[in-house]
């Protein structure tokens, strides 16, 4: 894939076992703990899923790893200098705003290099004039185009097609290959299995003093 | 009302049209970045809290311009504070500032007798009380506001559209976001005294409206933008000289019948379509 491209923000040093992102027994919430404890490490070159069913704070998880959520409990370490890149689940609404697919991939200095050939050419179409499914696309690889070290994945395979599942499980594998870290939330078990070297479970919170 | 042609050639009114064109450029490209952050009612609040600092200074003997100025940076302060809101209660505390700021102009003008004129002037929107002073300062207002947007636009567009990317690298857009507030602030505070409140916020509101209708890029949007300002201006700067109607009032009938022609235009072709 030619628009695979390897990290320009490299860290300044790993953790130990050439991990950039661990977290030990992590209990993550808003006002209150919704899910942990939750250990895992991401290093280099490495795409690590998480899964779990519907409701267990998986996306509270990621959106707690960059500070977006409270952190109630366990330990975050983070490679010193780490860019890190994350693609929420939920995106700010596009309806009406004249932004072409080009410009988004500008914001993060994404190329549109290597992006698949349904895309390609409506680069320069208004985002709210396409598809769902090609908005989720050209955001995902805004944010895999952009010079973080670890991308932040939640849902990716929301509103992707086939061709468009395939297509994002190829790109993580060769630009892991390159020495990108990745860390995706899915409920869809065939693309973690497809994309992912290993998985973490993420288990609902039992009761409030679990 | 009688036509009155050999006006729009009387070099007395040459400098308030030349002060007027920067501000018909640049506040549709701050709307823009206001429309586009769900923020134009804040224009209008900041444009009237402008006004009545202007006016609450008048009775201090400063000059205008400083108050208002302080005025449209208060507003803007306040604006600011309420960034923390939900969306709902910051459109609210744009609409309490504005009424503060309407409520406070009104009784100036009522109960100062040194306030009537400028507050006429600025709710009328009469730009023909302009000189070579606020010609130089809206130049000077239109050169930094226009390095500024070129200077905040990426982090402005991304922090919109991936709001956790700064978060995400330790960093804030927070900054982007204030330093935006305040070059607001002061464009609206300068031509407020310049053109009146309603008719800044028309140039604010209605441009970016019709272009985010009608670009087909964020690049092309801001020029679709800043042209329909200047045409908006140019047409109303000369039937207000023709008809001797007040600018501001003119100005805004123009750009609301624009904003009217293209909701119509855009029904037409989606039910043609």
């Amino acid at each position: 894939m030619s628009g695979a491209q390897a990290p320009s923000l490299a860290p300044d040093a790993v953790l130990g076992g050439g991990a950039l992102l661990r977290g030990d027994a992590l209990v993550a919430g808003y006002d209150r703990p919704v899910v942990g404890p939750v250990s895992f490490t991401v290093a280099a070159g490495e795409v690590v899923g998480m899964a779990g069913p519907n409701g267990c704070g998986k996306s509270t998880l990621l959106r707690a790893l960059v500070g977006a959520a409270r952190l109630f409990g366990g330990r975050l370490e983070r490679a010193p200098g780490l860019a890190v890149s994350i693609q929420n689940q939920q995106q700010p609404p596009l309806d009406g705003v004249p932004l072409t697919g080009r410009e988004l991939l500008a914001l993060t200095g994404a190329s549109p290099s290597g992006l698949p050939p349904w895309l390609e050419h409506r680069l320069d179409e208004r985002l709210d004039r396409l598809s769902g499914g090609q908005r989720q696309y050209l955001s995902l690889w805004a944010s895999l185009g952009s010079d973080a070290a670890l991308v932040i994945l939640d849902e990716p395979t929301n509103n992707l097609d086939p061709a468009g599942v395939a297509h994002l499980a190829e790109a993580l594998r060769t630009q892991a290959a390159a020495g990108r870290a990745f860390l995706v939330v899915s409920h869809d078990a065939d693309f973690l299995a497809c994309a992912c070297q290993r998985r973490v479970a993420v288990v609902p919170r039992t009761g409030d003093g679990a | 009302m009688t036509l009155q042609t050999e006006l729009l050639f009387d070099p007395l009114f040459l400098t308030p049209f030349l002060t007027g064109l920067p501000y018909a450029l640049l506040l549709p490209l701050l709307g823009a970045y206001l429309r586009l952050k769900d923020e134009w009612l804040a224009a209008l609040a900041l444009a009237q809290t402008a006004a009545a600092g202007a006016l609450v200074v008048l009775a201090l003997a400063w000059p205008p311009a400083v108050g208002g100025l302080l005025g449209a940076l208060v507003a803007a302060a306040g604006k600011h504070g309420a960034e923390g809101l939900a969306p709902a209660l910051r459109g609210a505390a744009y609409a309490l500032l504005l009424l503060f700021g309407w409520g406070v102009a009104v009784l100036l003008v009522a109960n100062l007798p040194v306030a009537e004129r400028l507050g006429h002037a600025l709710l009328d929107g009469q730009l023909y009380f302009t000189g070579t002073a606020e010609l130089l300062t809206a130049l000077a207002v239109l050169a930094v506001a226009i390095l500024g947007v070129a200077f905040l636009s990426r982090a402005l567009l991304t922090a919109h559209f991936f709001p956790d990317h700064f978060r995400a690298r330790g960093r804030s857009a927070s900054r982007a976001h204030l330093l935006f507030d305040l070059l607001v602030a002061a464009a609206l505070g300068f031509a407020t005294m310049s053109v009146g409140v309603m008719a800044a916020f028309a140039l604010v509101f209605v441009p970016p409206f019709l272009a985010f209708h009608r670009a087909g890029s964020w690049r092309r949007g801001l020029v679709y933008a800043m042209g329909c300002g200047l045409g908006g201006y140019v047409a109303a700067f000369a039937l207000a000289l023709l008809l001797d109607q007040p600018f501001g009032a003119v100005l805004s009938l123009v750009l609301a019948a624009l904003a009217l022609l293209g909701v119509l235009r855009a029904s037409a072709g989606r039910s043609g379509a």
